[in-house]
């Protein structure tokens, strides 16, 4: 769901793209409802593309018209019990570099590089 | 001093040792602290220079000693400040007017240690929590909330895609945006940066609701000056006005849901609007003809060009745009000659 916001970073700022990650699966409670809700919002190529390249390959290519229930444990799988814990995230348009440490992204940006 | 604001800027203020504060050991002094600033109304307190009193620079232990021994540390940690944070959260949640009985997607600003972010998991929405300082945060870890945490600074804007979230609250979060720390922020521009954001961040229909401490109705004017700016409809809803400890204030923003003036209905334009716009169109073209003609073309009128009111009058707009308090009103008698009368 996240976008580069460096200063003229508007083509290919989106998806960030993961390196050197680790990642921890965290079970979280499921909310199916939530998740049908939260449908509409997604980009699902891009979501896929991340998903793939963070090793999970249970999404579909095209996202299902009528979702089963298994197709959503997936989903949810995927959007809120992956973890990445330490990593970095890479902007694809302008290189940008933001370090993730603890699981926390840290998104600041140098004075340069704010967007007016 | 007597506001937090105007110590140091927040993520070196919320440094590991204020943050370390809301961990187990250290927690009943922050919060016997922020209980002054809280309780007292915040900005006419005065308390919160009991943060210089040496008693504060002991370990929590002696607080905590006089109290009885059966109270767990988790005990103390659930003092009226966090009951404040807790009354605020809800009173948050209520002004955002989610669907009842529905999960949804929310951005917690200045998630801070995750005080509003247990609320908003107790009544089971999903939440992001972006904070400026990495102490607090690695609090909010050790704590571990359920949302997931960022580390931002929000007057640089948000990275989130259009649409994203159902609704934002934040706590005593947006009186820290008011303050220039370095020479390259302005106030203004950081506050239109991210209200901006944010409004593109958030759905349509959504809203947003900041509880905050302003300073003076100067800033109360502006921050909301540059919310309706950036598109955000609605305003000020003010708690208990009357009372100076209770007071709170938040402010209600709206992305859409505010009945829009209507486009024009049918086809065509009647005639006489036709009409009108063309003659705007005709005066526009001379409008441009004459100005073209006196002077060279598109060519700013040089400061040495401007007489001296002219010029003051620029200095002032100048000043006001960039959010400087205190500059005089105008009016006939701006910049005249003061000549010697005998």
């Amino acid at each position: 769901m996240l976008a580069c916001h460096v200063r003229n970073c508007t083509k290919d700022n989106f998806p960030l793209a993961f390196a050197d990650v680790e990642l921890v699966v965290k079970p979280a409670e499921e909310n199916l409802d939530f998740l049908r809700r939260f449908l509409p919002k997604l980009d699902w190529r891009a979501l896929v593309d991340t998903a793939r390249s963070l090793g999970d390959t249970a999404l579909p290519d095209d996202m299902p018209a009528t979702w089963t229930d298994e197709q959503l444990q997936a989903l949810h799988h995927v959007l809120l019990e992956i973890h990445v814990e330490e990593g970095k995230m890479i902007c694809r348009g302008c290189g940008h570099v933001y370090p993730i440490q603890n699981g926390i992204p840290n998104m600041l940006l140098a004075e340069h590089e704010i967007s007016r | 001093m007597s506001r937090p604001e105007e110590l140091a800027p927040p993520e070196i203020f919320y440094g590991d040792t204020e943050a370390r504060k809301y961990t187990g050991k250290w927690v009943s002094i922050w919060f016997f602290c922020i209980m002054a600033f809280e309780v007292h109304g915040g900005p006419q307190s005065q308390q919160l220079s009991a943060l210089s009193y040496p008693s504060c620079l002991l370990p929590a232990t002696s607080p905590i000693s006089h109290l009885s021994p059966s109270r767990a540390p988790a005990d103390i940690r659930s003092t009226r400040v966090q009951n404040i944070q807790a009354q605020m959260t809800d009173r948050a949640l209520e002004l955002l007017q989610l669907p009842p009985g529905e999960s949804a997607f929310l951005l917690d600003i200045g998630c801070g240690s995750g005080l509003s972010g247990e609320i908003l998991d107790e009544d089971g929405h999903v939440w992001v929590g972006v904070d400026i300082s990495p102490s607090m945060l690695e609090v909010a870890l050790e704590r571990e909330v359920e949302g997931d945490l960022m580390l931002h600074d929000i007057g640089q804007g948000f990275g989130f895609r259009p649409g994203t979230f159902d609704g934002c609250i934040s706590i005593s979060v947006l009186q820290w945006l008011m303050n220039a720390d370095t020479s390259t922020n302005s106030p203004p521009q950081r506050l239109t940066r991210f209200f901006t954001t944010l409004h593109s961040a958030l759905k349509n229909p959504s809203r947003a609701v900041f509880q905050f401490y302003p300073n003076s109705d100067d800033q109360v004017q502006l921050i909301t000056q540059c919310a309706q700016r950036a598109g955000f409809g609605g305003g000020l809803v003010v708690d208990y006005p009357n009372s100076r400890k209770a007071r709170k204030m938040y402010l209600c923003l709206m992305v859409g849901q505010q009945e829009v003036p209507k486009g024009l209905d049918g086809e065509e334009m009647t005639s006489s609007d036709k009409a009108k716009k063309r003659e705007q169109i005709q005066n526009e073209r001379r409008r441009r003809r004459d100005s073209g003609r006196d002077g060279k073309k598109g060519k700013k009128k040089s400061s040495k060009d401007l007489t001296g009111k002219e010029w003051v009058l620029k200095k002032k707009d100048l000043y006001r745009t960039r959010g400087k308090e205190g500059v005089p009103l105008d009016s006939k008698y701006t910049a005249r000659k003061r000549r010697v009368k005998f």
